[in-house]
């Protein structure tokens, strides 16, 4: 019994000094890269691309992870000036303008890149029950669609978020709420999350296990069930309603407190370069802002690219939030 | 200094009274708190009722299998909600879905664990001759329940409904996957105030409130503790059900009980064989491959989580040990503080994840004591989980020794020092080793502090699955799932080794 206590803690101190020997890193400047949870820590062509950074600028990248975007943005916001890292990676155009009034970044934030937030539909679905797959927001608040559609609450979802702003964008101030009453008589369905929509309710993913045949989620959601699919297909199982698309842009900074602020600009400007860009679609799937990066052939075959999406001003989104997310509940769900 | 500390530096920094009148009074809160206590009171009510009969048969009887039951039982408890939550979502009708009685379902699965090992410990303890002494003056076998064993038991009666309360009235997972947007409870709300809205201001008016109910109840229940302990010979009294009906009763009751827990589980591991295709290995095969396809990776490492998760374990166990153990000394010798203590010691338990992770952040932030990336704030987060429980596990124990039994053996010629020792240290080592699996259990599992710190280098394996499960495609989907049930395995195999010390234990006596 005695042994067994004295292992564990002999163990526990052994892993101690492992990982503080580990820690340790030789590079004479180490910029800190603040990013949401999604962001890869390793292993992946993105870090490959950082590494080559470390080669030829000898700064090492270290990457902590914050949460979701909301939660890394509220986490500047309290520790302006004094901030985690060096440079913050991901604060979406929803969240901008709360960051900025927080006065988190030094100087502007640049965009990194972009992707839309549209209605994904199961393709297997309309082609046997012989229906048009829906395209526009007029088309979902039609009978022939009752019941077939699950989206997220905007009060706790980021892609919910950015369809009720795209719905506020198509309909105005005036007309938006009365969208959403149209839409829920015709049996719309809202969850908590992402996850659960597109997993549980939603019939068109290979993982999933849902009978909705209408979600929302990612114009590149296509791209990776193409991807990702088991075994491997050569045709997406989902397609994306393009009249229905919320452009969503991502933006990185130099954090305002750095101690690293030369360091920490030469990383922003390596994200923004070819090396660094052209990783994105397949490890974060959205899209490169830098021109002159071409796109993997899945993208191109698979991924919608709306020509006109949606969208809003960071300034207008931050002034309304929180009374609109009020107005959809009380719409929605009460 | 982990929990207090930064709490008090959160509320001093954003706290202003003008936003506490604005929180309480914004619309809709009014039903948010509704919800909250009146589910909790239902969960712990059903919890405390349903997790009775087991915890009975597995204090009373061995049998073969009792081990790879309790841990069954004892998982869930563990598991990350993200995954268990999600199974269970499947199980469930569809009109069930978004509902309060969805959440209370739930709530009754994931917290039974609490019932059936706080009051199994304590029952398992129980001398059988005051039953049979009831028994041969007559009474019936209900009267006995009532008017012995219910009133022996009370402590560790209140003890678990008071974690099954805090638990459920702080609960975070359940409530967003199965109770829907129309089902917030306080905790939520808090999260998606300091989150979604950065309204950091309400989301500690908020956790405040919060803490205030809990604090209540608490104290409430610590006070009831007290007053209902009574001091008895601890003896270990599991044996082989003797008669044709005890041996029908253990089998109904851990058959029922074992297969309501089994279910969601059998799904969890049925859908990571699962993808487009119908069934496949896929998943597994290429869970430790760094490419799904060429050039195609997930920037998750299976086994490095799994690495990181035993560090943060081994770590967590190591200092809620040391520190529960400590606590459980103090309070069960210091009267009046041990009280206020013990109180304060469940209170990380009912403070809300986001605002300890936010408190954290502006307080440990100025060198030398810029902590806010450490790799060990993570098990330190842990181990304020884990202490309430390991002080939980030894309390019962520590109490029941009765000074009169160390007087007799400083009496029969012992030091002080031996009467200690022989008396109350001898004693320990089952509890303790219980305390230290659900210990390192619990920061296996463990997934809201974690997310709310910031966090450098490898995933532990719940964030590892929670990012799996944030993607599109049915490989990814599959592989948390996959690891999801090394999770499982992981814990029930540390909770099964740490219960079997206990039955070696009580061999040797």
């Amino acid at each position: 019994m005695r042994r067994w206590i004295a292992s564990i803690t002999g163990a526990a101190m052994a892993l101690g000094f492992v990982a503080c020997s580990g820690d340790g890193g030789t590079a004479p400047v180490t910029v800190t890269l603040v990013a949401y949870d999604s962001f890869p820590t390793e292993k992946t062509p993105l870090n490959d691309a950082l590494a080559t950074f470390t080669e030829d600028t000898g700064i090492t990248v270290k990457i902590v992870t914050a949460g979701d975007a909301g939660a890394m943005v509220s986490k500047a916001a309290l520790t302006a000036g004094n901030p985690e890292g060096d440079v913050m990676w991901g604060v979406d155009n929803t969240l901008l303008s709360a960051a900025i009034d927080a006065k988190v970044f030094a100087g502007e934030p640049t965009q990194v890149d972009f992707g839309d937030v549209c209605v994904n539909y199961d393709i297997a679905y309309f082609t046997q029950h012989d229906l048009q797959p829906p395209g526009t927001f007029d088309d979902l608040a039609q009978p022939e669609y009752k019941d077939l559609l699950v989206v997220e609450n905007p009060a706790t979802s980021s892609p919910g978020l950015a369809f009720m702003l795209a719905t506020i964008d198509k309909y105005g101030d005036a007309g938006w709420t009365q969208y959403w009453r149209t839409l829920r008589s015709n049996g719309v369905e809202v969850v908590d999350s992402w996850e659960t929509a597109y997993y549980e309710r939603f019939s068109g993913s290979g993982g999933s296990s849902g009978d909705k045949p209408l979600v929302v989620s990612y114009a590149s959601s296509p791209p990776a069930e193409v991807v990702f699919a088991d075994p491997p297909i050569d045709a997406a199982p989902t397609g994306v309603a393009t009249g229905t698309c919320f452009r969503q842009m991502e933006y990185a900074g130099v954090l305002r407190g750095t101690r690293h602020g030369d360091a920490a600009q030469q990383l922003v400007t390596f994200l923004t370069g070819e090396t660094f860009q052209r990783t994105l679609p397949l490890t974060l799937f959205v899209y490169p802002v830098n021109g002159t990066v071409s796109l993997p052939e899945v993208f191109t075959k698979f991924a919608a690219v709306p020509a006109n999406p949606y969208s809003m001003d960071p300034v207008r989104i931050a002034q309304h939030r929180q009374s609109w997310q009020e107005q959809w509940t009380q719409t929605v769900i009460d | 200094m982990f929990y207090a500390w930064p709490f008090a530096t959160l509320l001093g920094r954003v706290l202003q009274p003008s936003s506490v009148v604005d929180t309480l009074t914004s619309p809709g809160i009014g039903r948010v708190i509704w919800f909250t206590c009146w589910q909790a009171l239902v969960s712990t009510a059903l919890t405390m009722a349903i997790g009775f009969a087991p915890a009975y048969v597995v204090a009373r009887y061995r049998f073969r299998g009792r081990r790879a039951a309790l841990a069954i039982i004892t998982v869930p408890f563990m598991l990350p909600t993200v995954v268990v939550g999600a199974a269970f979502l499947a199980l469930l009708p569809e009109r069930w879905h978004g509902t309060a009685a969805a959440v209370v379902v739930a709530h009754v699965f994931f917290n039974v664990a609490v019932v059936v090992r706080l009051v199994g410990a304590m029952w398992a303890v129980l001398p059988t001759d005051l039953t049979a002494v009831a028994r041969t003056l007559g009474a019936s076998p209900a009267r006995v329940l009532r008017h012995v064993v219910l009133p022996l038991l009370r402590p560790a009666l209140y003890a678990a409904a008071s974690v099954v309360f805090i638990f459920t009235f702080t609960s975070f997972g359940a409530v967003k996957l199965l109770g829907g947007p129309s089902h917030p409870t306080i905790e939520v709300e808090i999260a998606r105030r300091a989150t979604q809205l950065g309204d950091i201001d309400a989301a500690a008016v908020l956790s405040i409130a919060q803490l205030i109910v809990l604090a209540v109840v608490v104290w409430w229940s610590a006070r009831w503790q007290r007053r209902s302990e009574h001091t008895f010979a601890a003896g270990r009294t599991t044996r082989r059900p003797r008669t044709r009906s005890e041996r029908r009763v253990v089998a109904v009751v851990m058959a029922t009980t074992v297969a309501a827990m089994v279910a969601p589980i059998a799904m969890m591991v049925a859908r990571s064989f699962r993808t487009s295709s119908g069934w496949s290995l896929t998943p597994w095969r290429t869970l430790g491959a760094n490419e799904v396809r060429p050039g195609i990776s997930l920037g998750v490492d299976p086994l490095g989580s799994l690495a990181v998760s035993l560090r943060y374990a081994a770590l967590a166990t190591a200092i809620s040990i040391v520190f529960g153990g400590l606590a459980a000394l103090t309070i069960a010798s210091a009267r009046r503080h041990g009280r206020l203590l013990d109180t304060g010691l469940l209170l990380p338990l009912g403070t809300s994840a986001v605002t300890i992770g936010l408190g954290m952040l502006i307080t440990f932030d100025t060198a030398p004591f810029d902590w806010r990336s450490a790799w060990w704030l993570p098990p330190i987060g842990h181990a304020l989980v884990a202490i309430p429980f390991v002080v939980r596990s030894l309390l019962p124990t520590l109490r029941s020794i009765s000074a009169d039994q160390r007087l007799a053996a400083v009496t029969l010629g012992a030091s002080p020092l031996r009467a200690w020792w022989e008396v109350e240290v001898r004693r320990l080592p089952g509890p303790l080793l219980s305390a230290a699996g659900f210990a390192a259990a619990i920061s296996l599992g463990e997934f809201g502090a974690t997310t709310f710190l910031t966090r450098s280098g490898r995933d532990s394996m719940p964030i590892a699955i929670d990012r799996l499960l944030g993607r599109a495609g049915a490989v990814p989907h599959a592989q948390a799932f996959a690891l999801a049930t090394m999770l499982f395995v992981l814990t029930a195999a540390v909770v099964a080794i740490a219960d079997r010390q206990e039955v070696v234990d009580a061999r040797r006596a």
